[in-house]
């Protein structure tokens, strides 16, 4: 049973990636490689607040989210904007620039090292039937569904979600009923960015942080996405904990190594029999 | 047909021989290996992604295949290493075929992340799979290549063995710019539905591109394996297969020559910054950005307009 508590710690986590990756495709299409990187450099952001300026905690996280938040608005500014031919080639590589430069950055700001965040909350173990839960991993498993249920709704019944999800399907008929399209972009790579900072600063007392852990999150938010359908929250939910079990269960039975690539296996499974996710319904990418 | 562009080979034959005659230097000669085997790389992708549309994120583990097997079969069990070239050849196109069947019906994004997905896994098994291939730490003790005896132990042997190899696949990319079959897949890129309706099985040509250049990516790899006498999971990582995409587009996509542009500056960049070592990635990432933004043609692409809008 251990492997299933462990798991539902990193699957809130791979499911917060998820919903930032759904964000951002539902509003411009986009799959943002670089989602990855700003888990990471979520947890460099509480670091440096919490261990290098000293900042209470609280205060610690709102300024965690604000530079979170303005770094997406800049990022699609300067990246997605400024492109003229958008074809999804230049696109795919132009997420992959990001990412390779906001590593390379975090790289020469913060250094190679893992950094470590003491604990939000006091440590303690909370038995379970058949294992233990600890109380920074229950902090992680129920911040994450909240912001998954908030989210949810926000783009779903609220007008600004809506407008949200307009802009994917007809951008200009969006613009034609008075939504500013442009603006809603660059809001969406903000609301990804700042959503993958709280799933750095949640996942960092618990497992640090590198430079180059954003790879792998990202891919692996990405397989959870694709897991429950691209663009679904309920799809990344359900993707984000399957994949994050499945894997803890993996890693019990097989050398720890294998781990990852077991992910991508699922990912690669995935892709092959079910483009559109288990809870997909929208028109299938193959032909 | 359009005539062959025979001024390019004459000065990349001539520009070989002055370089091989003058360079006295064993850095310098690894260095023009090193662009060479990234210009065969990244011309190889320039074919997948600038004629048929495929990006393919994991060249690098193509790559990988055939530098790991070649070294094992050779370190472990004294394979010949022509035969372990050949090995690597044909393995790396069933496993590129297996993958490519189902990953080619996916298109950007999915394809994307699928090949991505495939170049991690690659790359874990070189680092988990230690008792083959030494773990994180690498394979060492890969003999040089030899063919009937005949050993290639130095650089200036290895540096003619590469040239051989780049002005043949210089060859043969020409030949395949102005062939049939490049039209057909850049008939391909622009509509599968529409090609389909000519005749054209573009399931099958897809498959069998990505899968010869699979190959070919492999044959590279076992080569560079024997020249560098070492392979570790760093040179076939993701960071690597980002590389040769980046020497593709910012050379050009769909340009004959784009990849062997884009292999040379992105080649040059650590010798050129030696000093912001730490810089590189940066560096590597702004130029991609800055060529995505400003020069979404590439270099060749930027020029050849220039000439047709100049006409």
């Amino acid at each position: 049973m251990q492997f299933l508590y462990s798991g539902l710690t990193t699957g809130s986590i791979y499911t917060l990636v998820a919903i930032g990756f759904n964000i951002i495709y539902n509003t411009t299409g986009i799959i943002n490689f670089a989602q990855g990187e700003f888990v990471m450099l979520g947890g460099m952001f509480i670091y440096t607040a919490l261990h290098f300026l000293n900042f209470p905690i609280y205060i610690s996280f709102i300024v965690a989210l604000i530079s979170a938040f303005i770094l997406g608005m800049i990022a699609e500014r300067i990246f997605f904007n400024s492109i003229k031919i958008k074809t999804e080639i230049n696109l795919i590589t132009i997420t992959l620039a990001l990412a390779i430069i906001l590593r390379g950055a975090s790289m020469i700001i913060w250094g190679r090292d893992s950094l470590k965040v003491d604990p939000y909350i006091t440590e303690k173990t909370v038995a379970m039937p058949g294992g233990v839960l600890t109380t920074s991993s229950l902090l992680v498993i129920v911040v994450s569904i909240v912001v998954a249920i908030i989210l949810s709704f926000f783009f779903k019944f609220t007008k600004y979600g809506k407008a949200f999800r307009a802009c994917h399907n007809d951008p200009y008929a969006a613009s034609n009923c008075g939504i500013n399209v442009n603006k809603i972009k660059m809001l969406s790579f903000a609301i990804a960015a700042t959503i993958g900072c709280i799933a750095g600063i949640l996942i960092t007392p618990i497992t640090f942080v590198t430079y180059n852990d954003g790879i792998m999150t990202g891919l692996k938010g990405f397989s959870a996405a694709i897991f429950g359908g691209l663009g679904r929250f309920s799809g990344a939910i359900v993707g984000g904990y399957f994949l994050a079990i499945a894997e803890s269960f993996f890693a019990s039975i097989l050398p720890s190594g294998y781990k990852d690539a077991f992910a991508f296996i699922i990912l690669l499974i995935i892709l092959f029999a079910l483009p559109n996710g288990i809870l997909g319904k929208k028109k299938a990418e193959r032909v | 047909m359009k005539e062959l562009n025979r001024k390019f080979f004459i000065f990349n034959i001539i520009l070989i021989i002055v370089l091989g005659l003058t360079v006295k230097n064993d850095y310098y000669l690894s260095l023009i290996t090193y662009i060479m085997i990234n210009a065969v790389l990244a011309s190889g992708l320039n074919i997948l992604l600038g004629y048929a549309g495929i990006i393919s994120l994991c060249q690098a583990a193509f790559f990988g295949i055939g530098a790991y097997l070649s070294g094992i079969l050779t370190v472990h069990y004294s394979f010949s290493p022509l035969l372990t070239v050949l090995i690597g050849i044909v393995a790396t196109f069933f496993v590129a075929f297996i993958i490519g069947y189902p990953a080619l019906k996916l298109h950007g994004h999915y394809l994307a992340m699928a090949t991505l997905g495939f170049g991690m896994i690659i790359y874990i098994f070189a680092n988990e799979l230690d008792m083959f291939t030494g773990g994180p730490s690498g394979l060492v003790g890969i003999p040089y290549f030899s063919i009937f005896g005949f050993e290639f132990d130095n650089e200036m042997k290895n540096f003619i063995l590469f040239a051989t190899i780049y002005l043949i696949s210089l060859v043969f990319l020409e030949l395949f710019d102005k062939s049939f079959i490049s039209y057909d897949f850049r008939f391909i890129r622009e509509s599968e539905h529409a090609s389909s309706a000519f005749g054209i099985n573009f399931k099958k040509e897809k498959v069998l591109l990505f899968a010869v250049i699979a190959a070919y990516s492999s044959m590279i790899g076992s080569f560079y394996a024997f020249y560098s006498q070492f392979i570790s999971p760093s040179s076939i990582g993701i960071n690597y297969s980002i590389e040769i995409l980046a020497m593709a587009i910012i050379g050009g996509l769909g340009t004959t020559y784009g990849g062997i542009v884009g292999a040379v500056i992105i080649s040059l960049i650590p010798e050129v910054f030696a000093s912001f070592e730490d810089y590189e990635i940066i560096i590597y990432g702004g130029i991609l950005a800055f060529c995505i933004i400003f020069f979404p043609y590439g270099i060749v692409g930027f020029f050849k307009r220039l000439k047709i809008a100049k006409n």
